[in-house]
């Protein structure tokens, strides 16, 4: 571990070391930015999180808030450029993956760490049939024959509740229903035993019937294959029943973390508490939804101090001119004024009435 | 009767009982199994099937390959072989003999011998020059739109390149130059000249295919570029390239005759059929209609199906054709 350190010549000021050894993945500060015509766009601009093995973990925020871009940075699949990483640190099993070359990072891909993609109906080559897709990651990174790859797909797909899986695997993508191509995927996420599943929103493109079935099956594996899962959704309602904990994204930061109790039940973020209020529920029936004014912000001219100032209904003096970081406030997990005393500002004032929290049921 | 007379409540338990019933087939038959499986060729080739002039042209040009590869075998040719002519300048059509049906030249040879013999000059030509230029054209096109960046920058310029130099002047040079008439060179030559447009199809094709999500979902799971790029994208791309294939073997066909019009192409002394077209043209305003007409037949005739051909083809590769 120690040559990994003087390897890398982390800076004094803060030795970049190795998180614990039951930690999976820890992201340290990641920032990647992109280097487009109209400027740069700070997609990921100083996350950090961490999951341990075999827990789960939700990132939840709006679409553009940047969370699908950490879990692509950590699977290194930006094109860079334009996507550059501007720093940070991804230890993965005490390693940081960021100093990985591109075949060292090949090789963990797809076999130490998997990735579920939003759209299954896109998602499969449409020339090659369901078992050639499946058995083609096994055989990469297991060096099995062709043959035993696609028993190994065969098993996969039992796995993941297909039936027949012996005639499935010979059937290409355009003869499977969105839902079975989604179990193909994650058969596919599962091949390699990986110790990390990313399901970028798994659920979105389904209808609502297979979604529950989806995530029932994602958590059913999960459970038997003890991985670590990484859960990228903008659905609360499926962070509720999935996960353990949160991290809240905004405009490429986190703003709020804890376990998925703690944040959805007890929301400190104006932003969470927001989306929590824009969720229906049975208790607010009969009355207008809440929703958070304004629009996500415009990613190539931020705020200058909080980035959700514009929108929030408790702005007050520090909020246009200091930047809130997580860590800075009093209650380490969540970047708010509210919490705590901004450089050179009176104190917070008053803390507003709680919002009714989350009413978790079947969504 | 008495049983609709009845309240809806055992309706209700009825209705129950088919709709679990269904349930439960549809549980155990899946009837997505159930389905034939087809992959794209197979699915493409039902299409094809249904292509009338496809089918004739396809069938049309086997034939002719079956007569370049066979027909000089059984005929062998002999250019020193002049039986010499009753009329003037070369004899019309006629039935006796059999083998002077399309008439002959001015020193009496045949010119169904001609077309049987030239066939396999052409033929090869169009094969060998679409063989090597869509190698060339795939390669390119597949590595500068896949990698992008400088690569792309520096292939797509040097295919600039190869487009603004005027195609017949390097073809006519180059024949000239290295050839002496051989046709293992005309066709290097040709194959050499004909990729460039290929390629940028090609370009443009990996340009889209590559942000589809079955690449992203290819490279998650740790597959090589290199693998991606000839095996994953390329199958999705086969459709238009073959089109492409088809036409660059007819004008390599046309474009062989026309050199070879020209005194440019195969040396005088073997037969194509662009030797024929040029050997007869002084004949012509005697009225020695045949001796080109025949070749320039053939000739027509490899080409249109050809294109027949690349037609049925892209509407069977299209993906979004209908049945």
């Amino acid at each position: 571990m120690s040559s990994v350190i003087t390897a890398t010549a982390a800076p004094a000021a803060a030795p970049n070391l190795p998180p614990p050894a039951d930690t999976l993945l820890e992201v340290r500060d990641l920032r990647t930015y992109f280097h487009v015509m109209d400027g740069t766009v700070r997609a990921v601009d100083g996350v950090s999180y961490s999951i341990k093995r075999g827990q789960t973990l939700g990132i939840v925020g709006e679409s553009g808030c940047g969370k699908s871009v950490t879990a692509l940075t950590v699977m290194r699949l930006l094109d860079i450029p334009p996507a550059e990483i501007a720093s940070g640190s991804v230890w993965f099993k005490g390693r940081d993956l960021l100093t990985y070359t591109d075949e060292q990072m090949r090789l963990v891909r797809g076999n130490e760490i998997s990735m579920i993609f939003q759209e299954p109906m896109t998602s499969l080559n449409p020339v090659y049939t369901i078992g050639d897709q499946i058995s083609e990651g096994v055989v990469l990174h297991q060096k099995l024959s062709k043959k035993a790859g696609l028993e190994k797909a065969i098993e996969s797909l039992r796995l993941v509740g297909i039936n027949n899986p012996e005639r499935r695997v010979k059937q290409y993508p355009h003869e499977m229903s969105g839902g079975m191509r989604q179990r193909a995927m994650i058969a596919m996420a599962l091949s390699c035993d990986p110790d990390l599943i990313i399901a970028d929103e798994p659920t979105t493109a389904l209808d609502v019937t297979i979604q529950a079935q989806i995530l029932e099956l994602i958590r059913k594996v999960q459970d038997e294959t003890g991985a670590a899962l990484m859960l990228i959704t903008h659905d609360l309602g499926v962070v509720a029943e999935t996960v353990q904990d949160v991290v809240v994204m905004y405009a490429g930061r986190v703003v709020e973390q804890g376990s998925v109790d703690e944040v959805l039940l007890a929301p400190k973020h104006p932003y969470t508490e927001g989306l929590i209020e824009s969720i229906p529920s049975k208790g607010k029936r009969g009355q207008r939804l809440n929703v958070i004014k304004g629009t996500v912000a415009n990613p190539f001219n931020l705020p200058k101090g909080c980035n959700f100032m514009p929108r929030c209904p408790y702005a007050f003096d520090p909020c246009p001119a200091h930047d809130p970081r997580i860590g800075d406030a009093s209650p380490p997990d969540v970047a708010c004024w509210l919490y705590t005393r901004a450089p050179g500002a009176g104190p917070p004032p008053k803390l507003r009435p709680r919002v009714p929290a989350l009413e978790v049921g079947p969504s | 009767m008495a049983e609709t007379a009845h309240p809806a409540e055992p309706l209700h338990g009825e209705l129950a009982q088919v709709a679990e019933i269904a349930a439960e087939e549809a549980g155990t038959q899946d009837f997505e199994v159930a389905l034939e499986s087809l992959n794209q060729w197979q699915l493409a080739w039902r299409r094809y099937k249904r292509h009338r002039l496809a089918l004739i042209g396809s069938f049309f040009l086997m034939s002719m390959i079956a007569v370049a590869v066979v027909g000089p075998i059984i005929w062998p040719y002999n250019p020193n072989d002049i039986p010499g002519v009753t009329t003037p300048g070369g004899d019309p059509p006629t039935l006796n003999p059999i083998e002077n049906i399309f008439g002959t030249d001015f020193g009496g040879r045949s010119v169904l011998q001609m077309v049987i013999v030239g066939a396999r000059i052409s033929v090869a030509v169009g094969l060998f020059t679409m063989l090597i230029a869509t190698t060339i054209g795939v390669t390119v096109g597949a590595l500068a739109g896949f990698a992008g960046g400088r690569l792309d920058g520096v292939l797509m310029r040097f295919v600039d390149l190869m487009l603004a130099i005027p195609f017949l002047f390097v073809i006519l040079v180059a024949a000239r130059f290295f050839g002496g008439g051989d046709p293992v060179t005309l066709i290097v030559i040709f194959g050499l000249l004909f990729w460039p447009g290929l390629s940028r199809l090609v370009r443009a094709l990996y340009l889209s295919l590559r942000e589809q999500e079955f690449v992203q979902a290819a490279r998650a799971v740790g597959v090589s570029d290199l693998r991606i790029t000839f095996r994953h994208i390329l199958p999705n791309a086969l459709g238009p390239i073959v089109v492409s294939a088809t036409l660059i073997m007819a004008g390599a066909i046309v474009t062989e005759a026309f050199v070879s019009f020209l005194n440019f192409g195969i040396r005088a002394t073997d037969v194509s059929w662009g030797n024929a077209l040029s050997n007869s043209k002084g004949y012509l305003l005697q009225g020695n209609w045949w001796w080109p007409f025949f070749p320039g037949m053939a000739l027509a005739l490899t080409v249109i199906a050809v294109n027949f051909i690349g037609d049925g083809l892209r509407d069977a590769l299209d993906p979004r054709s209908k049945e």
